[in-house]
């Protein structure tokens, strides 16, 4: 059964206490160290949670064992760094159907210390093993690019717009003192930073962190009893594409994102003009724009414009990825979950780089390689 | 010298593809109610869901649909090096590299019309690759 928007609330939210390099914890204890601190952020212990979300195959029960939690309900959703969107939206589903009370959705990743990590082996039967592997990716970086170009020649976007995008991330990043990257750049330093994959150099590509979050959710009416001011979720959506950047249907536009945000919006009842404050999984500098446009904030090829005239730096009319982002802030391999954490910590107004009076804040992920996605809408108000 | 990059392992719905290369052809397949072709393989129509799809011969003619450049150094592949997709004149788009072309956002444009040519990475396998369409190709 749907939720009513408004009808589930996150009631304790948290990171691990560093991030960032953190090589003296595995990667389970990152999960935990996480899962400990929304905990205490909610006042709640492990026999309290009775719902259980984490990314990926066996996951759910690595974690439950771990914390000594006994669920009755539990996602193991895996599509990538925006799972935790599909969790949130999951487990609000689960909590109005009454299959759980409290949820709680870990994440931790050793990304960089790779201490217990998870390997990614490409296999050489799966379909991008086949038509992908062969022709010489090796990762993230030389795939998510890839429609770059075509989107730049389809919409006029040009390298320094592009480079924008680092610039613009890195004044929030340093308004913010657990980011990873907090020094203020220009166009030309990024433009001038070392080549990874054309067009993209160093500067416009994310760092490979250490780092978890974790979120706790209940049903509005109880939220009222939790030490912290609830964050109501007001709508939720997901979708997913394909595996294969190679595949996606329109390299200048992700159809997941067209699927996820609108349904999300949507669901909240809300328009473009009611959304103070934005959150777009930026694992490389042309995800902003995508974003922007597939969710209608801005029409086919004015993102560069939107982005270049300052409207989402500090200070301008739609503040986006003020934590720094995945460029500045973080990027453990999946970084929802920061962009998740950045959210209620604008609405409940105890960000670093504080928006003043955000009133409703979505949160729009990506996983893959443009693969999936999920979009939140939380607000401060229950409608 | 052994091919030291990441081979493909067909599977019983690729099967057909890979045999396609290693003769010399590149095979789509085509949906029998919409007409079009489609890639990667699969039993069946993507459009429809039908399964009556027919194999066919490309005709090895496509353009450059977009790529990166990658710089740093990967087994099998010299930096800097294309990881191109090409857009089929029958439609569907795959992942390839560009070869007898300098690796340069300058030779490299988008739309160029480009040639499928297959490199033996051994007695099973050869893979798909492209280069620039000759004048008068």
């Amino acid at each position: 059964m749907a939720y009513k928007p408004g009808s589930v609330a996150v009631v304790g939210a948290a990171e691990t206490t560093r991030i960032g390099v953190v090589p003296d914890m595995s990667q389970i204890m990152l999960h935990a160290d996480a899962a400990l601190n929304a905990m205490a952020d909610a006042g709640l212990q492990p026999r309290d949670i009775d719902g259980l979300a984490c990314v990926g195959q066996m996951m759910p029960q690595q974690i439950a064992h771990y914390l000594g939690i006994s669920p009755r309900w539990v996602d193991g959703t895996g599509v990538g760094g925006c799972s935790f969107m599909l969790h949130v939206r999951h487990a609000a589903a689960a909590i109005a159907a009454g299959y759980a009370t409290t949820v709680l959705i870990t994440h931790g990743e050793s990304g960089k210390s790779r201490v217990n990590a998870t390997p990614r082996p490409p296999e050489p039967e799966s379909l991008a093993g086949q038509f992908e592997a062969p022709f010489g990716p090796a990762g993230p970086a030389t795939l998510f690019p890839i429609p770059v170009l075509r989107y730049m020649k389809a919409t006029g976007t040009t390298h320094e717009h592009l480079a924008m995008v680092a610039v613009v991330q890195r004044e929030w990043a340093a308004q913010n003192p657990r980011a990873m990257f907090q020094e203020r750049v220009t166009v030309e330093e990024v433009l001038a930073s070392r080549m990874v994959a054309y067009p993209f150099r160093l500067l416009q590509c994310c760092p490979v962190t250490d780092g978890g979050g974790a979120l706790i959710l209940t049903a509005a009416e109880r939220a009222a009893d939790f030490p912290a001011p609830p964050v109501y979720l007001l709508g939720s959506g997901e979708s997913v594409e394909t595996t294969m950047v190679s595949q996606m249907e329109d390299f200048t536009s992700s159809r997941a994102f067209r699927v996820a945000g609108p349904t999300a919006m949507k669901m909240a009842g809300i328009s473009h003009a009611d959304v103070s404050h934005l959150m777009i999984y930026d694992a490389f500098a042309h995800l902003p724009l995508y974003g922007l446009e597939d969710l209608g904030f801005c029409a086919r090829g004015e993102a560069k414009d939107f982005i270049w005239e300052g409207n989402t730096r500090p200070g301008g009319t739609l503040p986006m990825n003020t934590n720094g982002g995945g460029l500045s802030y973080t990027h453990t391999g999946m970084y929802g979950m920061f962009a998740l954490q950045e959210s209620v910590r604008q609405v409940r107004g105890t960000a670093p780089a504080q928006v003043p009076g955000v009133k409703i804040s979505v949160a729009h992920g990506v996983g893959g390689m443009f693969s999936s996605s999920g979009t939140v809408v939380f607000g401060k108000e229950r409608p | 010298m052994p091919f030291a990059g990441s081979k493909p392992k067909p599977t019983p719905e690729t099967k057909h593809f890979w045999e396609g290369c290693r003769n010399g052809k590149l095979m789509l397949q085509r949906c029998p109610d919409t007409g079009r072709a489609y890639f990667p393989p699969r039993p069946f129509s993507p459009f429809t869901g039908s399964r009556a799809v027919s194999v066919f011969e490309a005709c090895g003619r496509a353009t450059l649909h977009s790529y990166v450049i990658h710089h740093r150094e990967v087994p099998g592949f010299a930096p800097p090096y294309a990881i191109a997709v090409v857009e089929l004149e029958e439609g569907p788009r795959m992942m390839t590299n560009i070869i007898e072309c300098p690796q340069t956002p300058e030779a490299l444009q988008l739309d160029m019309p480009l040639q499928v040519v297959f490199r033996p990475v051994d007695g099973e396998i050869s893979l798909p690759l492209f280069r620039p369409l000759k004048e008068g190709a």
